[in-house]
């Protein structure tokens, strides 16, 4: 008993266990990589969207001063109150008075750099505000894209030239750009958007929502709370734990096939849209259901029932209001996919170019993922700030939408 | 814009019936007492306003569908169509520009044509939507007049309305084996009209791929739909090059996560994590086309590849992976958790240190679940559209090289139903054909992935 050498004594097992701690060591080391990894990612994309889509908020703009009412241009108050002011003020020649005026203060090259639609913000700015007609009024109206390219030191080396000449004098600068959130979709990158893409992205999304979110409900409660167990159960939980991992791009091949087939007159249009969507978001909000109602401790059902509440009583009196939460959470978290959702929606054809928001369920839209999907394929460089630009906003609300999840589920859940 | 007036419609009658069946259910019980009430008022009410509704918001549904197609019969029926263009798409273009002027979608029409037409559609949608509203009013009324006689104060309301509500909730839940019956049924059906053109031997082994939508459709070339390279292009993408990034880091996060970290990391680094999870494709496509792509590009070429491409299978897959990270790892976070504490315990009562328990205990007990997440993981990837659309590249490459282009079943998908090509044009059909195998892979990975994770539950449960 007592000559028992002690193994710790031993210098081979101090090496083995130095070699094993060594291995502890690189194994940690390994984990910690990845997280480190995985989350150095995270934070350069989301920097590199936000690095290029800063300036995609912004647009190169020229200062011109115009005197409408000195041109010879008649407006009042009145006048431009009407539905038809742009076109009154274009049929005016409200045009020729910009491109003059601008020719005047920015010199034959730099007039010509005018985008050709700046006419259109005069008027824009115009009707706002009528009292700009009656004095003279810097305006502040978009370059063409090359002008804009040449202020950040890009395209051709003339307008590089008449871009430094035109930013030293003063006129020409990079402003916030607050029409970005409110134009739609344009040819020129001066000129797009995103108000169309984010009303269709809405629009559709109030159609997901209500198809998705009541057929969810209900079949998740039929399934928890009444179902009986037979073949028939199974089949309907295999098939929804099934369409939960069905590609999205599947989803779009039954919309054309079914829903165009049904309403061809509805192509591209957020009612089309918004069912398939709802289709895939289905099975999400029902596994989420099914687990927020199993959550709701049995006593609750049994009391109910003890006190004389018919099943159905039980459930939509007790259970579900108790669930409810939780599966609000799962819906959100539903919601916040499909609006993230672009190949499904590609398929059913809401890819065209819109020029105007969608005044309805039934016109023709686009979405905000797919808006991005378009822009990114446009060759002038000028999209791919303004892509960025898009992305954020997308973002901004998915981490809104994930961000009330998160904060029903801690101000809501419920530990039984 | 009509059919919403309908469902309005079935909705106000509904509400309106709800409250005259409840000032009558009230009334009864002023006069008898309120035991002798079989049902409460309310249950009258709902009893009144579900046979209102119901019958009316279905036949609102149909009409939807029907009323378009009467709109255009009774338009063709009219003097102006003898001048339309026998078939094909003049015929269409005519008549959809002329329907969207009427119906306000458009200002004016671009082909004079269809000017005779703006007046027949906008009369024929007037007519007939006022005819829908007639008969959702008809039917409401008479279902709901029905329903309102019948009520008495021994009248069991409740237990009729309870009925509807479960058969409600049963058809609720029978949509979702109406999605999957539908997804199969259209899949099928649009794969065999393929399968009539092309045979289906040279479409699953062929090894060209080459569709030409502007071919004559009636005598395709079956060799030029070969999906082979397609197949390698998903399988190298998705299967090969996206779980080599997503299989370690995702394992190793979640071993990290659970074994290692204090609850502080933790409670930081899962929510991004989750973060990563949800941040749209399409932003995940535009960061490998814009940013990985360029820059493997060059790396390529400073190695000296000089003919990388600058789209390329590695990019795409890459970020594919990327994508994956989290969700491999919230799968095998979920089966290590699943591992009984004891067997860890016992592991390291014996002396072993933690990341030899984590390799010789845990992962081994925790692998049919790892495994089955992996599974699922090869099926988001292979069904993944937008990183591969907006990075891999067009052109089918059967090859080995994750430099080159390479292309992918949801590329061409995407490529052959965004296209200019006719609905009836095979290379437009082989879309739904590859849309099957897809599903079908996809539902197989799941199917038996599903069932090694239940497996995997009961066995230490």
């Amino acid at each position: 008993m007592s000559n028992i050498i002690t193994p710790t004594r031993s210098d081979e097992f101090a090496k083995r266990l130095k070699k094993r701690y060594a291995a502890e060591r690189r194994f940690k080391l390994a984990g910690l990589s990845a997280i480190v990894f995985s989350v150095g990612v995270l934070i350069f994309l989301l920097s590199s969207m936000t690095f290029n889509g800063i300036s995609g908020f912004q647009r190169a703009e020229l200062a011109v001063p115009i005197n409408v009412a000195e041109a010879g241009i008649a407006t009042n108050a009145e006048q431009l109150s009407l539905g038809s002011a742009v076109q009154g003020l274009q049929a005016q020649g409200l045009a020729d008075v910009v491109q003059f005026a601008a020719v005047q203060s920015l010199g034959e090259e730099g007039a010509a750099e005018l985008s050709t639609q700046a006419w259109r913000d005069v008027a824009s700015d115009l009707i706002a505000n009528p009292s700009l007609a009656q004095r003279s009024h810097t305006f502040n109206l978009p370059a063409s894209a090359d002008l804009a390219a040449g202020l950040n030191n890009e395209g051709s080396p003339e307008l590089q030239v008449l871009a430094d000449r035109l930013e030293s004098d003063g006129v020409l600068s990079e402003n916030f750009d607050f029409g970005f959130l409110q134009r739609s979709d344009a040819t020129d990158p001066q000129l797009v958007g995103i108000w169309g893409a984010l009303k269709g992205s809405i629009l559709t999304m109030i159609v997901t929502l209500l198809m998705a979110f009541p057929i969810g409900v209900l079949a998740a409660l039929y399934l928890e709370e009444y179902a009986p167990k037979n073949r028939w159960t199974d089949v309907i939980e295999v098939s929804i734990n099934n369409l939960a991992a069905v590609p999205s791009i599947i989803f779009g091949l039954l919309g054309l096939a079914v829903f165009l087939w049904l309403f061809p007159n509805f192509r591209s249009a957020p009612l089309i849209g918004g069912m398939t969507l709802a289709l895939m978001t289905m099975p999400v909000i029902v596994i989420s259901g099914r687990n927020a109602i199993k959550a709701v401790p049995p006593s609750i059902r049994d009391g109910a029932l003890a006190v004389g509440a018919s099943p159905i009583q039980v459930v939509f009196h007790h259970v579900l209001p108790l669930a409810l939460p939780g599966i609000l959470t799962g819906t959100i978290i539903g919601m916040a996919r499909a609006l993230g959702e672009t190949a499904p929606l590609l398929m059913i054809g809401m890819r065209a170019f819109v020029a105007t928001p969608p005044d309805g369920f039934t016109a023709p839209a686009t979405v905000l993922p797919v808006q991005i999907f378009l822009w990114s394929d446009e060759i002038d460089r000028g999209f791919v700030e303004r892509t960025s630009a898009a992305i954020i906003v997308l973002l901004l609300f998915l981490l809104l939408m994930n961000g009330l999840a998160i904060y029903l589920r801690n101000k809501f859940e419920k530990t039984w | 814009m009509s059919s919403i007036t309908l469902f309005l419609i079935a909705i106000g009658l509904g509400l309106a019936g709800w409250l005259a069946a409840r000032a009558k259910a009230w009334s009864f019980q002023q006069e008898t007492s309120a035991k002798q009430m079989a049902a409460r008022p309310n249950y009258h009410a709902w009893y009144v306003a579900l046979w209102i509704t119901i019958p009316a918001i279905l036949f609102a549904l149909v009409w939807t569908i029907v009323a378009p197609q009467l709109v255009l019969q009774s338009v063709l029926a009219s003097e102006a169509a003898a001048s339309l263009p026998e078939f094909g798409f003049q015929r269409q273009a005519i008549l959809s520009e002329a329907q969207a002027v009427a119906s306000g979608n458009a200002s004016s029409v671009f082909n004079p044509a269809a000017n005779d037409f703006i007046e027949p559609f906008r009369e024929a949608t007037s007519r007939y939507g006022l005819i829908g509203i007639a008969i959702t009013a008809i039917i409401a009324f008479g279902c709901g007049l029905a329903a309102f006689l019948r009520l008495r104060p021994d009248f069991t309301a409740r237990t009729r309305v309870e009925r509807t509500v479960m058969f409600i909730l049963l058809l609720a839940s029978l949509v979702a084996i109406l999605t999957t019956f539908g997804i199969f049924a259209s899949l099928v059906f649009e794969t065999f009209r393929f399968f009539g053109m092309v045979n289906p031997i040279d479409f699953l082994f062929g090894t060209f791929w080459g569709p030409d939508p502007m071919s004559n459709a009636e005598n395709p070339d079956s060799s030029r739909y070969g999906a082979i390279p397609l197949f390698w292009g998903t399988i190298y993408i998705g299967a090969i090059i996206a779980m080599i990034v997503a299989i370690p880091l995702g394992l190793m996060s979640a071993i990290y996560l659970t074994q290692y970290a204090n609850p502080k990391v933790r409670a930081w680094v899962k929510p991004a994590l989750e973060i990563l999870a949800g941040v749209p494709t399409v932003v995940y496509g535009y960061f490998a086309a814009l940013t990985v792509a360029p820059a493997i590009r060059d790396l390529a070429f400073s190695v000296g590849f000089t003919n990388a491409s600058s789209e390329s299978a590695l990019a795409a897959g890459l970020v594919m992976g990327v994508m994956i990270i989290p969700f491999v790892s919230s799968m095998a976070d979920d089966s290590i958790a699943a591992v009984p504490s004891a067997m860890r315990d016992g592991s390291l009562a014996m002396g072993a240190t933690t990341s030899e328990t984590i390799r010789k205990v845990l992962v081994p007990a925790a692998l049919p679940g790892i495994v089955a997440g992996v599974m699922l993981a090869i099926s988001r990837a292979i069904g993944e559209t937008m990183i591969v659309v907006m990075a891999a590249g067009a052109a089918a490459n059967l090859t080995g090289n994750p430099l080159e282009a390479m292309t992918t079943v949801t590329f061409q998908i995407v490529a052959m139903l965004t296209g200019e090509g006719s609905f009836d044009h095979p290379a437009t059909l082989s879309a739904f054909a590859l849309g099957f195998v897809l599903f079908l892979v996809t539902l197989g990975l799941n199917f038996v992935a599903l069932r090694v994770v239940k497996r995997f539950r009961e066995a230490y449960e």
